[in-house]
């Protein structure tokens, strides 16, 4: 079996997040329960090399600011369970509004890689996504796929494998605010980290709290002072 | 060239197309038009007003989204066409 690590899937809805999923872990699959919520995501195995990466589907949301439940569940499995690596899945005809949740990902971690997914839709309609370019300006991979034709998933798999090994080293792009804000970050960042320690990006945390983002507040209250009854999910088998 | 008309999205006819200018709301409202699409700059087309004119659905980066009044009353734009 080898090493075990996890990949999250993230996106949009109706972005063929589950058609990946489906497609690379075949019948490899279970849903596992959070213990004490209601929550249960798919997960599945795929092999590759030497190692086994436990694929987990996340809820398709347009935001990870928990404006529902479902943005909550994604953001806390993405920030408090932190993955080994986190992949979103973009809609290849509609970036402009899939970037949104892609940017979001990069300000809370590191490990990303962005599938643009729907690559054969794209080209039908004219499409031309120039991914070295996006690679670049993100700073993290962007591969582009077809999940329901199978097609990129060799490029997919090696590219989480190089992230998992060290071998490639993600640089998400920071998102640079206005004045007023980043004043803002200068000023509650250092206290920030000096609470929450390496465990969260304090930028992001900082940021969090300037928009009043109190769900937030209350589960860095509960998750870092010990008390981890919740999202504990079960890991058996099926 | 004529100054560009200012207008509430509410106020939109189908078919007109309205560059946003503000969004006149707070916290998690405005939050949630935000990821929806609705920000400064964005082009949104009004494509349908139900019977009673709410909800009204517009078409913003590629989607379909219908909107409350008490939420397209509070963003304002620029018509940019009137669909004619
Ligand atoms: N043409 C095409 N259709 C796809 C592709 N991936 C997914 N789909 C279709 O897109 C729709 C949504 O896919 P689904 O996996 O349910 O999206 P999810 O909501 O992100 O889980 C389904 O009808 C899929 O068959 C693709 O690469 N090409
Ligand atoms: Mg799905």
């Amino acid at each position: 079996m080898g090493t075990e690590y996890r990949i999250a899937l993230a996106g949009n809805p109706n972005t063929g997040k589950s058609t990946l999923f489906n497609a690379l872990t075949g019948l490899r699959q279970h849903t596992g329960n959070w213990a004490g919520k209601t929550v249960s995501l798919a997960q599945g195995t795929v092999q590759f090399k030497d190692k086994t990466f436990q694929l987990i589907d996340l809820p398709g949301t347009y935001s990870l600011f928990s404006n529902s439940k479902d943005e909550e569940v994604a953001r806390n499995y993405i920030v408090f369970e932190k993955p080994d690596v986190t992949l979103v899945v973009l809609d290849a005809t509609s970036l402009e509004r899939n970037l949104n949740l892609a940017l979001q990902v990069l300000e809370m971690t590191k490990n990303v890689v962005i599938a643009i997914n729907l690559i054969d839709v794209a080209e039908e309609q004219g499409i031309q996504i120039n991914e070295r370019l996006l690679t670049n300006r993100l700073g993290v991979p962007v591969i582009k796929i077809s999940a329901r034709n199978k097609k990129g998933f060799p490029m997919l798999l090696d590219t989480l494998d190089r992230i998992v090994t060290g071998a490639i080293e993600c640089n998400p792009v920071r998102m640079v605010y206005s004045e007023e804000i980043e004043e803002q970050i200068k000023k509650i960042e250092p206290k920030v980290r000096e609470i929450i320690g390496g465990q969260l990006s304090s930028r992001w945390v900082s940021l969090r709290l300037l928009d009043g983002d109190e769900t937030l507040l209350n589960e860095i209250n509960q998750r870092l002072s010990g008390r981890q009854v919740e999202y504990e999910y079960s890991t058996h088998i099926c | 060239m004529d100054k560009p008309k200012t207008m509430k999205l509410v106020n939109g006819e189908k078919g007109n197309i309205i560059k946003i200018t503000s969004l006149n709301l707070d916290g998690v409202m405005r939050r949630r038009l935000l990821d929806l699409g609705f920000v400064t700059g964005a082009l949104v087309e009004v494509v349908r007003k139900s019977p009673l004119g709410d909800p009204i659905a517009f078409r913003v980066s590629q989607t379909t989204i219908a909107l409350r009044e008490e939420e397209s009353s509070k963003i304002e734009g620029e018509l940019v066409s009137d669909g004619n």
